[in-house]
């Protein structure tokens, strides 16, 4: 019977009763208490099913460790599954429910598997499921698939916030017990600037419950007055409920808070990442308590020795009322000790080394405690809880000598230094046969950016087990770390700690150590994915022999808690398998995060609208309030068309195509990229930098530029304008504006930096608006006095004028294959002129049109787009675009790309027009068929269509495309199949199709 | 070999699975092989594979340096599909996804192929167009694939939130025969086959060395003594530039860190495998139970297998937005690997300038899918020295300017 | 993630600030270069596990190039220095070989 005692619990807060409920049963805790600790004080033993056989689950552990007692919390939207109730504090109203079976906890079909569990060995499902073949996909995996998978999934969105938070510190130090107070201390006498980060809600660590004087008080006083200090210093942060989560290269660190657990209506995030840089970083993280391996020891009873004291001292909860303690050291003799003292009946300490223990047994002893040396486990009884032991020598094959009845199993296997975070980002170990642990090799930590190592073990997690090794440690590290990063610190020696002296532990991998195939096979390693003994050894047999290859095939540390528990008795068996020494294993990479953080915390703040910055154009606010219909372009969104009400896509694309042909359209062209090149040399640099020629461009004129890599693809396209002799304003696609930019600069600062031009990415300095139409001379001079006449500003030709009281830039430019003019004004000015020159073109039934009417408009004059007709494949040549390519220039970027053998390949494909015969609209993407296929059997193709539309203007489909020798084929007929395989059939044509004279556009 | 069946397990399990016989044998090397295979991941072990099965070379060799399937092959997020834009690419993965579906059986040992179909997310004009083409091309590729409406996105993807705001999902390209399959049983299983081919798999060997005679290889030298052999394949991803350079040559490759992660395992709530490229992320749920999510590479030269976590939380983020559920999950576990980038981002299978040596390499992103395809075009290119799966994805092509751009379909992530 | 100095304008920052840019100390080859050098040029670069020179741009900061000198293998920073130069300044090189027994720089091919 587990159960809250009538006094104690140092971590609680009687008489505040805080109310939750656990599949539906309405349960009472303490202020202070855990979730774990809470379901223990009402008896609740039993709190999952296991991974695979769904074998009855405990609590084991009392922190970080636990790899059974996870449930699903919380409801609706707020629902989260496998949340760890030994590190969930206890909250009023709290729901949770236990997880992986079905129907009921109590009653759970899947435990069959427990009952099958010979046949479903490690690995089972590698060797069988195989036949017949679609049996995998429609049984087999989905009923894998449902019996695995602990958790339900949560439901919703999240309603809670969550926070990123950004922090430096010159000694960063993980972990509050004894040992990281104390380096802390240390550090931040120095002067170093400090920030302590501690997991739990509480400060001290273990030495408040293990006991042991520190100067002569108290560890718990030591604490007290630590944190005094500590808090009293300027450079020094304190934060609790803050993990470190990761260590990463150069400094990094990631902390995940648990800052609340907010409810409906209640502000405030409720986890926050801290990314912190840190010049070193102390992992005081501590050690963690290994299990003993016999049989029956994932019986809900059977728990880590000092979770069973934790939970007795900090929670003032008796697991069991007979408790056996089993165990391999002195430690576990602690909570033998505390049990008896609180009076609860220990039967029995099973102490596996022949020899026994020191000063503590000695005290248990006294205390009236049967201590059986050279003993241990055969066998626990029970199978929802414990009911007894059965006891066998710890040297033989596990032979019963007695049965004892209990109720509870505090084992002990030794301890394991956490080791994580100073192994992340690279830290080697060392095997330390004496302690049997890995503990960091000082000089062969993680190493930052300058070379030296960063990360600095200390206490317990440094392999310093007791409390005086362990201060001593952690004093040392904190004045190393604070050295390293710059301070000097005062002579002061460590503070002086006493405890029991301790004799050592003896490994125990195996209880007993010539335990027979049946009860090796119900020795557990890894509690929750159901790895035993057995497993490991079946895996070293069948030559998975790496560690990485044992833990991968029989799954051993891969469930959540990540092996925290399994991982060092899992690769000692397999090292013994294999006859060779731990070390010559080795461990499997240790991985971020410390424990799991929420997905959401990671994330951030960035969701929803602001998940990515949207980029708005002065009119942005106009669009939206007029019918746009949103596309993304980059980070910009950009009005596709306007929609009218009650009208479709398409009817607006004939609507706003029809009107600017005829009469008068408005285009935000804000979103193009405006990139100012600059200097004396800015010609010379605008020749390399396009095909064409710029240098000889005039001020006043206009040029269409195309820009190459230097692989010799086209990478963007635009109007060039030469502002004065100095100046050239480039003008690039909406998505290229930051990538043409960074290319300009990169050949600038890393090939000619000797040439003296200066470049400026303008793009939001100027809102650009297209106004396009036969009416839109007409227009334009409503707004200016300026003349824009055919003969003072003619195609191609820019200058400046003032338009509504404004001062712009006015291009005669057109994409649209209309006359056209381009307005760029200031950006605060955009939306002013916007409005102006709607009122203005009324009379001419102005309408603005968006990116697709943009898009027809430039294919119906051949015109090509970039993203279209290019697609990182294809060069300008391809494009019939010589005339934009210089003959006269030795070099421009990707010139000499252009010359190798693929590039200058009569057979490339070339741009065309395509009419299909039907008049249809031929599908976006489809290719030429040829006869024939190729030799992988596929079916051979000689071009594909590259942009396609309903032209209003033609009342017809009409494409371009790129097709095999396509301009020596006018005329042919190529068959396209859509993707139901029926064929539409299109000639090839010249590609432009409207208004081949240019005559409109020259207006 | 003896065979993996139920049958098999349940006799075993009466004898408490003490009669299992290795997977793989654990040989020293012979003083000479036929043909030696560097690196024991899955294109090594499915190259040596298909030496055997296809053209009956059995006398064999793979050398690992570490464990075999320890590098990317048991990194990878799993994802098999085939629906790749150019012609080559089809061509290989398509090939390797049809092997897979029954590659179980061929191997005996179960790699879990699952079927369940992958989709790529179209969330601009520009995906849905890129996609389209694609579609298209798969047409005449011979692989079936499909461009899927929203609706039909949210119906085989429950948990999608396919309104955005940011960037709602206009359609997809969906590949119902793609999928997902057991990454380190893919390695187990043909390692299996190979030993009990009577090749030799050969771990915790290190090449050191190749030697040449006559401008051709000689054989290799290890840290386990020297190994003589008429043809040499190299195929060991992130290590590639070193092999080349003991080789003498240098490849068109450079190697950046490609970083996953997992959540914790939840039971199955997402059948489908979902890949969204503008958002850059992609995921699918393990038969484990847990989200599978594949980030961005590193743009920097790097040997560590660590990325930056900025790529982890982007990559999270973005998928907090289309899964709204995965919001209160929780990140397991990340890690990272080496690949290498060729300057087209499509791998290289290719002769050298060493006659009877070839290199298998440059898989960037995306060379779990294509593990029994490349086996089967990398043997056929070392048995016969040329094979039409492998034909374009020569060395030469850099030089040429003749490049395998899959990025053109908006294909970022492989 | 990395940390770097840029030399420009004298910021140490994120990884995030800045934009990695492949190969320093390239030699370009243009028209009239053999098909040798120009796929050298473009596309055989050095991928070392250990010294690696490199071009990174500051692009969310100041937006200058840079070139800094890297460790691929442990990520040390050896040092960061001006993009206008064929070769690392001496008391980089020197630096690394202090640090790296038995490295030289090679001349630039």
């Amino acid at each position: 019977m587990s159960t809250r005692l009538a006094q104690g619990g140092r971590l609680l807060t009687r008489g505040r009763p805080v109310n939750f409920t656990f599949n539906g049963k309405r349960l009472t805790g303490h202020a202070g208490d855990t979730l774990a600790s809470a379901l223990l004080a009402n008896d609740q033993l039993m709190v999952g099913r296991s991974f695979k056989y769904h074998r009855p689950r405990g609590i084991v552990a009392s922190g970080a460790e636990e790899p059974n007692a996870l449930v699903g919390m919380g409801e609706g939207d707020r629902f989260e599954p496998n949340q760890r109730t030994t590190t969930t504090e206890l909250h009023e109203g709290l729901t949770c429910i236990s997880q992986n079976h079905w129907p009921s906890l109590e009653f759970d079909v899947g435990a069959i598997n427990a009952q099958l569990a010979r046949f479903l060995p490690a690995g089972f499902y590698y060797k069988t499921f195989m036949e017949p073949r679609p049996f995998w996909k429609h049984i087999y995996e989905p009923f894998i698939r449902q019996s695995a998978g602990l958790g339900k999934p949560p439901k919703g969105a999240d309603p809670d916030s969550y926070e990123h938070f950004y922090a430096f510190a010159d000694v960063l130090v993980i972990g509050g017990g004894v040992a990281g107070l104390q380096a802390a201390l240390a550090a931040g006498r120095a002067g170093a600037r400090v920030l302590v980060m501690e997991q739990t809600p509480h400060w001290g660590g273990r030495a408040p419950v293990d006991g042991g004087t520190i100067e002569g008080k108290p560890a718990e006083q030591f604490v007290t007055d630590a944190l005094e200090e500590l808090t009293g210093m300027d450079n020094v942060t304190l934060r609790s409920r803050l993990m470190g989560a990761g260590v990463y290269d150069h400094g990094y660190v990631l902390g995940y808070e648990q800052v609340a657990e907010p409810r409906a209506g209640q502000a405030g995030p409720r986890h926050r990442l801290w990314r912190i840089r840190a010049t070193r970083v102390i992992t005081a993280t501590g050690a963690l308590e290994r299990p003993l391996s016999f049989a029956g020891n994932d019986v809900p009873g059977v728990m880590l020795a000092s979770a069973v004291r934790d939970y007795a001292v900090n929670y003032a909860v008796s697991v069991g009322d007979r408790t056996v303690v089993v165990t391999n050291n002195d430690d576990a003799y602690r909570t033998a000790i505390t049990l008896k003292e609180l009076g609860l009946e220990v039967p029995a300490i099973l102490d596996a080394r022949k020899g026994g223990g020191g000063p503590l047994a000695e005290r248990a002893r006294d205390l009236g405690i049967r201590v059986e040396t050279g003993k241990g486990v055969a066998k626990v009884k029970g199978t929802r809880r414990v009911e007894a032991v059965a006891i066998c020598n710890q040297a033989g094959e596990g032979a019963v000598l007695e049965e004892i009845k209990c109720d509870a199993v505090a084992m002990s296997g030794g301890w394991s230094p956490v080791v994580h975070l100073f192994s992340h980002c690279g830290g080697k170990l060392n095997w330390d046969a004496d302690q049997a642990l890995f503990r960091p090799d000082r000089d062969k930590g993680p190493t930052g950016a300058d070379g030296d190592v960063f990360v600095l073990a200390a206490g317990a997690a440094n392999g310093h087990l007791d409390l005086a090794g362990g201060l001593a440690d952690a004093h040392r590290a904190g004045r190393d770390a604070a050295r390293e990063a710059g301070f000097t610190a005062a002579d002061a020696t460590a503070p002086q700690a006493e405890a029991p002296e301790e004799m050592p532990l003896e490994p125990v991998w195996l209880m007993p150590q010539g335990a027979g195939v049946k009860l090796r096979m119900k020795a557990w390693l890894d509690y929750q994915n159901d790895v035993k003994v057995s497993d490991i050894q079946l895996a070293a047999r069948e030559g998975y022999e790496s560690v990485e290859h044992a833990k991968r095939y029989t799954t051993l540390g891969m469930a959540t808690d990540q092996g925290k528990l399994s991982n060092i008795n899992g690769l000692a068996i397999l090292s013994d398998a294999l006859g060779q020494p731990i070390p010559q294993t080795g461990t499997t990479t240790f991985r971020p995060p410390y424990t799991p953080i929420s997905m959401a915390a990671i994330a951030g703040q960035a969701r929803g609208e602001t998940f990515q910055p949207v980029r708005r154009t002065p009119m942005h606010d106009w669009h939206a309030e007029n019918g746009a219909y949103w596309e993304p372009v980059g980070q910009w969104r950009r009005p596709y068309c306007y929609l009218r009400d009650g009208e479709g896509v398409q009817d607006a694309l004939n609507r706003e195509i029809t009107q600017t042909r005829e009469s008068l359209g408005l285009l935000d062209a804000s979103t193009l990229g405006k990139i100012v090149v600059k200097g004396p040399d800015a010609g010379r640099f605008m020749d390399m930098l396009y095909t064409n020629m710029m240098s000889t461009l005039k001020p006043g004129r206009c040029r269409y530029g195309l820009m190459c890599s230097e692989n010799g693809f086209l990478m963007d396209d635009g109007v060039v304008a030469r502002l004065d002799e100095d100046t050239f304003l480039c003008h690039t696609t909406t998505g290229g504006a930051e990538n043409v930019h960074g290319h300009m600069e990169e050949w600038l600062q890393t090939e000619w930096w000797d040439w003296q031009v200066y470049t400026a990415n303008v793009t939001e300095q100027y809102a650009q608006i297209g106004v396009a139409g036969p009416n839109s001379r007409k227009v334009l001079e409503k707004l200016t006095d300026d003349d824009v006449s055919a003969e003072a500003l003619g195609f191609m030709g820019w200058k400046p004028i003032t338009v509504a009281g404004i001062p712009a830039r006015v291009f005669r430019i057109s994409f649209a294959g209309e006359l056209s003019f381009e307005l760029a004004v200031p950006a605060g000015h955009g939306r002013t002129l916007w409005d102006k020159l709607m009122e203005a073109g009324a009379e001419h039934g102005v309408m603005p049109y968006g990116t697709e009417a943009m898009h027809v408009m430039r294919a119906e004059k051949g015109f090509i787009m970039i993203g279209d007709e290019t697609d990182g494949t294809v060069i300008p040549q391809d494009l019939g675009l010589h005339w934009a390519i210089s003959k006269k220039k030795d070099d421009y970027i990707g010139k000499r790309a252009q010359a190798r053998s693929h590039m200058t390949d009569p057979d490339r494909w070339q741009l065309v027009g395509l009419e299909t015969l039907d008049g249809s609209v031929l599908p976006d993407g489809a290719y030429a068929t040829a006869p024939g296929t190729n030799a992988n059997g596929q079916r051979n193709v000689q071009g594909r269509v590259t942009s396609t539309y309903h032209s209003p203007t033609l009342g017809r489909g009409i494409a371009m495309g790129l097709v095999k020798h396509g301009p020596d084929r006018m005329g042919e007929v190529l068959e396209f199949p859509k993707v139901d395989g029926t064929i539409v059939e299109a000639k090839i044509v010249e590609p432009v199709f409207y208004d081949k004279e240019g005559e409109k556009l020259n207006a | 070999m003896k065979r993996y069946s139920a049958f098999a397990v349940a006799r075993e399990a009466f004898r408490y699975h003490m009669g299992w016989e290795r997977a793989w044998a654990s040989p020293e090397p012979k003083k000479k092989y036929d043909a030696i295979i560097i690196g024991a991941g899955g294109h090594g072990l499915a190259t040596a594979y298909y030496l055997g099965k296809n053209h009956g070379i059995t006398n064999v060799a793979i050398l690992e340096k570490g464990w075999l399937g320890g590098g990317n092959t048991g990194r990878n997020t799993t994802i098999i599909r085939s629906n790749y834009l150019q012609d080559p690419s089809a061509a290989m993965y398509e090939k390797s996804r049809s092997l897979y579906e029954t590659l179980s059986q061929d191997l005996n040992y179960n790699i879990m192929f699952s079927p369940r179909g992958v989709m790529m997310l179209a969330q601009t004009q520009h995906e849905v167009r890129g996609y389209t083409r694609t579609a298209h091309a798969n047409a005449l590729q011979g692989v079936d694939t499909e461009f899927i409406s929203p609706e039909r996105v949210k119906e085989l993807c429950p948990i999608m939130n396919i309104e955005g705001p940011r960037y709602p999902v206009l359609g997809a390209l969906w590949q119902p025969r793609a999928g997902t399959a057991r990454h380190d049983a893919v390695a187990w299983g043909l390692a299996r086959a190979c030993s009990a081919m009577g090749m030799d798999v050969i771990q915790k060997c290190e090449v050191t060395g190749i030697r040449q005679e006559g401008g051709k290889v000689s054989g290799v030298t290890t840290n386990r003594g020297d190994i003589a052999c008429d043809k040499l394949g190299i195929v060991v991803a992130g290590h590639s530039g070193q092999l080349a350079e003991m080789a003498g040559f240098r490849l068109p490759i450079e190697s950046v860190a490609l970083q996953a992660l997992v959540s914790e395992p939840i039971k199955p709530c997402m059948d489908v495998v979902v890949m969204a490229n503008t958002v850059h992320g992609y995921m699918s749920q393990s038969d484990k139970g847990e989200m599978v999510i594949g980030g961005g590479a590193d743009g920097f030269n790097n040997y560590t297998q660590r990325g930056s976590f900025h790529h982890i939380e982007e990559t999270v983020r973005a998928l907090c937005e289309t899964f709204p559920v995965i919001n209160r999950l929780k990140m397991l576990r990340q890690w990272g690997g080496i690949v290498d980038m060729t300057g087209d981002r499509s791998p290289i299978l290719s002769k050298t300038p060493l006659g009877n040596c070839f290199i298998n390499c440059g898989w960037g992103t995306g060379g779990f899918k294509a593990t029994p395809g490349s086996g089967w075009g990398f043997a056929e290119l070392m048995a016969k020295g040329q094979s039409p799966l492998c034909d374009e994805f020569s060395l030469d092509r850099f030089k040429e300017g003749r490049f395998i751009d899959e990025s053109v379909a908006a294909g970022v992530a492989h | 993630m990395l940390m770097l100095t840029c030399p420009n304008c004298g910021v140490t920052g994120e990884e995030s600030e800045f934009a990695p840019g492949g190969e320093a100390h390239l030699k370009r080859h243009g028209p009239g270069s053999s098909d040798e050098e120009f796929h050298a040029y473009l596309f055989a670069k050095e991928n070392p596990r250990g010294v690696h020179f490199e071009r990174w741009r500051h692009a969310n900061g100041c937006g200058k190039w840079f070139h800094a000198a890297r460790c691929t293998a442990t990520l040390e920073v050896f040092g960061t220095y001006s993009a206008q130069t064929t070769e690392p300044p001496k008391d980089i090189k020197d630096k690394i070989s202090a640090k790296r027994p038995g490295w030289s720089w090679r001349e630039v091919e």
